[in-house]
């Protein structure tokens, strides 16, 4: 099947569905894929790049959308500027679009498409289970725009992320709250975290405060017993009463850091307000507010999307392009997210594909199944992700083996004595001797013993092993006897005895010869 | 040659003994530990010889000691020969064979000692003295078959699977109260050999027996167990012989193989008891531990290469499935590159992996891993959290969170090695099936947990070769 590759159209977008590198692993599926010039060009891919990686460069747009068999996109269908119509009436029947649609917002646009009669598979609507998370381009777009944020936040700040005492003074570090620790929130704490920054991080899910802290960031708790769990990894809308005590956790916080990253985003809901006008007064001059949240209205109050505005003495930036700000990057995520996909429904590498709608991940991205719309995907019943739960318990293991109680302890150890005491009355005293030198040998092969290296207990071994061939002496005792049935057996013994003592030695000290420190 | 010289001398073999085992405290005095054992076991074997001459020139001349020589010549030859042979992989098999002929070496002294009398002997002290050759003979007579079946089942000649006869523990309560009822006719009639014979037998039922009925998992607490065995075997010796030396020497054996059966048992959290009755690693085990469901992330000998060079922080998981593919010297040569390219490597060794204690560190060395980077499961428990990549390498149970996580788990409370705490575990494996104890591993699904399928000494030369380039 022929794939093809239109360049974007939309404002300011730079990135492109796929790069060379996934033109060549999408050539190995057996697809043949055609690009149009210039489409990578704002991402760094130039023509040549695609060309040599396999794929044909087609001038046209018009040939690209129509002689494919799948479109690959970034952003949703838009009317063309060059062309002067909308992409949608470029899409038809028997084609497939695979690209960002959000359905929710853009029903005219389901429904222009539903009527060409083809399929769109939208991006944004692969479902959140753990098999189709390599085809999660949010997640991926997420990572990008957290790491984004902490970029642009750098470029507007005006003092560094990093505590440093210099022969000019001591400069303080950078304090950056991270609002929501989701893919986005998670990539903002890496990030400002790895600048040097003191990382702070609030998220209505108790769960992810492991995830916050394994990064080092101090996870803010609040003290509200209440779970913001909502189905498939997301949010959802809390109770007023939290909503009040997060609200004075925020206005606290407002005037302690410098950066504020917001990244609050609960489905198909506008943005909740988290940042109000008087918290940003309440900030430090200077002090900056990304808000992820923008194009969804914005988690500040002041947020003016797509725009970087100073308020209050506090820089706003309220980009909604985030991963376009990153196009190469972006671009390979992405195309990785699609080809992923695509190999999911090319079962047989041949180049073809099939939407299997009994396949959760594809039923869900489907939107419009050869001219039906199929949008809303019906919920995942066994979506529950059962492994996941194994990760977070790692309490102390509970011993079965129960130290010996101390009552029962001190009663055997007195039957013990009173079973020596009635042995001593009849046994010679010989026989009690050689008792005591067992007894004391014991005691000090148990501490000896436990003082091996637990990386010696197959030379330990060995080394037992030979020193137990000091059998061989009781078989020489024996030897002498006029018995001679008595001495073939005392032979027999010796012999054996002497294979150990020969043998254990001599493998420990090979054994021995390797435990070396350093390389050789 | 006085008794006072014999003594002196048997006492410094007995304190070189006990040299050899402290030298093993640590790797750099172990070499010298060694020495001090074969000093003291020269010195043990020299000064019984010389008494033993002493005593013939006395009682005049006898042929049989100059037969001694050319024994010993023999028994040493075979010895080293098969020391000198034997795979570092091996080291089980060998050491299962060497406590064999510990407890046959018992037997056998045992029933010459009958044969050549006590007329010494009367009343009480007879008594003893026969019950310690009936006690010498038994635990040798078990521990030689028992050490026999170990040594067939880990050599694959004898299935790992545990045997389970329908009324196991009844057939062992029988055999003991045969054991016991043999031993009291032993004591009281004049002629006991037929006692001492049929108890014989019964012992040597009792040893394979008991082996059988233990499976492949449970195997390092097998050997430890029968090294503990041989020594106890050898102490009884020593009190049928009342022969100090003997005494001190086996009491040192059994208990290190005592306490060695102990730290095995305790790294799998199970009851000593309950490794004895046997029955591990069966069907049934797998009932009431949940069976996970999910998607596990394949992953390629190449990509695996691209992660470890992007990984500043490595631990590598050996089990025993590189024992079996014999991938220890590639595993050392990928951690030499990975080295040489500034990364952090270090080995994890889990107590039980492999099938004898300290398996794992062995074939390490053998592999030229330098010590100092080789942990122990206690130590580097707490360094999964900072670690970008776990290679795991043919372990399972090991490794397995259900030990922690899952109460009803039939390995649940077994110590393990927390590799799910790094940033992404790479498995080693030959495909989806459960280890010895038979138990689902949801490791294999987590959602950072990447499966590199194959056999492990292949995946590992092309990751090797990957890296190379």
């Amino acid at each position: 099947m022929k794939i093809g590759i239109p360049s974007e159209v939309h404002g300011n977008e730079r990135r492109v569905a796929i790069t060379p590198d996934i033109v060549e692993q999408l050539i190995e599926l057996g697809f043949e894929i055609v690009v149009e010039s210039g489409a990578g060009e704002k991402a760094s891919f130039s023509d040549i790049s695609y060309a040599s990686a396999g794929a044909k460069i087609s001038e046209d747009t018009r040939s690209v959308w129509e002689d494919a068999d799948i479109i690959l996109k970034v952003r949703a269908p838009e009317r063309h500027p060059g062309l002067g119509l909308h992409e949608a009436e470029l899409f038809g029947k028997g084609q497939t679009l695979i690209c960002f649609i959000w359905p929710a917002q853009n029903e005219g646009l389901i429904k222009m498409l539903s009527e060409t009669g083809g399929s769109v598979l939208a991006m944004d609507c692969i479902p959140r289970i753990s098999r189709a998370q390599k085809m999660d381009a949010l997640s991926s777009m997420a990572n990008i725009a957290g790491y984004r944020a902490i970029i642009e936040a750098a470029g507007q700040f005006g003092r560094f992320f990093t505590g440093q005492i210099t022969a000019a003074g001591k400069v303080p570090p950078a304090k950056v709250l991270v609002i929501g620790a989701g893919v986005a929130g998670l990539a903002a704490i890496g990030s400002a975290k790895s600048l040097g920054a003191i990382v702070r991080a609030f998220d209505t899910r108790p769960e992810v405060k492991e995830q916050v802290e394994s990064m080092n960031a101090e996870f803010l708790l609040l003290e509200f017993e209440e779970d913001g769990s909502g189905s498939g990894g997301y949010a959802k809308t809390m109770s007023p009463e939290f909503i009040r005590a997060e609200m004075e956790l925020f206005a606290e916080q407002a005037k302690e850091v410098d950066i504020i990253v917001t990244t609050a985003l609960i489905p198909g809901k506008p943005a909740p307000k988290l940042i109000t006008v008087d918290m940003v007064k309440s900030m430090k001059a200077g002090s900056i507010i990304v808000d992820l949240a923008a194009e969804q209205g914005g988690n500040c109050e002041l947020t003016s999307p797509d725009e970087i505005v100073v308020k209050e003495e506090v820089t706003i930036i309220g980009y909604t392009d985030l991963p376009s700000r990153l196009p190469a990057q972006a671009s390979q995520l992405y195309g990785t997210n699609l080809k992923h996909l695509l190999s999911e429904m090319c079962a047989n590498n041949d180049g073809r594909i099939s939407l299997d709608m009994e396949d959760d991940a594809i039923r869900g991205a489907t939107v419009v199944h050869a001219g039906e719309v199929t949008w809303p995907a019906p919920p995942i019943a066994t979506a529950a992700p059962t492994p996941k739960k194994a990760v977070e318990v790692s309490s102390e293991p509970t011993p079965v083996a129960k130290e010996g109680g101390g009552f029962v302890g001190m009663l055997g150890f007195g039957f013990v004595g009173v079973g020596l005491l009635l042995l001593a009355r009849v046994a010679p005293p010989d026989f009690m001797s050689h008792l005591t030198v067992f007894v004391l040998a014991c005691f000090v092969g148990y501490q000896v013993v436990w003082n091996v290296t637990p990386a010696l207990h197959t030379p330990l071994m060995s080394v037992t092993n030979a020193i137990s061939g000091i059998i061989v002496i009781g078989a020489i005792l024996q030897i002498p006897s006029g018995n001679s049935l008595v001495a073939l057996l005392a032979s027999i013994a010796v012999l054996i005895a002497t294979i150990n003592i020969a043998g254990g030695f001599y493998v420990t000290q090979r054994m021995l010869r390797m435990f070396q420190k350093g390389k050789s | 040659m006085s008794s006072g010289i014999v003594t002196g001398s048997y006492i410094i073999a007995a304190v070189m003994f006990i040299f050899s085992l402290g030298g093993l405290s640590h790797p750099k005095t172990a070499r010298r530990g060694n020495f001090y054992g074969i000093v003291g076991m020269v010195i043990a074997i020299a000064v019984t010889i010389s008494l033993m001459a002493q005593q013939q020139q006395l009682l005049g001349e006898s042929a049989n000691l100059k037969l001694l020589a050319p024994v010993m010549l023999v028994g040493a030859l075979i010895g080293l020969t098969v020391a000198y042979r034997v795979q570092m992989t091996e080291m089980p098999e060998l050491v299962a064979v060497l406590h064999s002929f510990v407890g046959m070496a018992a037997v056998l002294i045992g029933f010459a000692t009958y044969l050549g009398g006590s007329d010494e002997y009367v009343g009480v002290a007879k008594v003893i003295h026969e019950v310690e050759i009936y006690i010498g003979v038994l635990i040798g007579a078990v521990t030689f078959s028992g050490s026999v079946i170990a040594f067939g089942k880990l050599k694959g000649m004898i299935s790992g699977k545990p045997l389970l006869l329908p009324a196991r523990h009844w057939i062992n309560l029988g055999l003991g109260i045969a054991g016991v009822y043999l031993g009291v006719e032993f004591v009281s009639t004049t002629d006991g050999m037929y006692s001492l014979l049929i108890m014989t037998v019964i012992a040597l039922v009792f040893g394979v027996h008991m082996v059988m009925a233990i499976g492949g998992a449970d195997m390092p607490v097998v050997v430890s167990m029968l090294n503990s065995y041989s020594g106890w075997a050898a102490a009884a010796t020593g009190f049928m012989l009342s022969n100090d030396l003997l005494i001190v020497t086996g009491a040192l054996v059994g208990s290190s193989g005592a306490i060695l059966s102990y730290i095995m048992c305790r790294a799998m959290n199970r009851n000593f008891i309950s490794v004895i009755a046997g029955g591990f690693g069966t069907g049934s085990s797998s009932v009431g531990s949940a069976t996970y469901e999910g998607e596990v992330n394949e992953i390629l000998s190449n990509e695996t290469a691209d992660i470890l060079r992007e990984a500043g922080r490595v631990i590598i998981v050996p089990g025993y499935g590189m024992a079996v593919a014999q991938a220890q010297n590639t595993v050392s040569e990928i951690s030499n590159i990975l080295n040489d390219a500034k990364k952090d490597v270090r080995f994890a060794i889990h107590p039980v992996a492999g099938r004898m204690p300290g398996h794992m560190n062995v074939l390490l060395a053998e592999a030229r891993v330098s010590y100092d980077v080789v942990f122990e499961m206690d130590e580097i428990n707490g360094e999964f959290t900072d670690t970008d990549v776990v290679l795991v390498i043919g372990a399972n149970d090991i490794v397995n969170p259900s030990a922690l996580s899952e109460p009803e788990s039939p390995i649940a409370g077994m110590p393990v090695l927390e590799v799910w705490n790094a940033s992404t575990v790479v498995v080693l494996k030959r495909g989806m099936a459960s280890g010895y104890a038979g138990v689902d591993n949801p490791l294999f699904f987590n959602e950072n947990t990447r499966m590199l399928f194959g056999d492990a000494k292949q995946s590992l030369d092309s990751i090797l070769n990957e890296l190379s380039r």
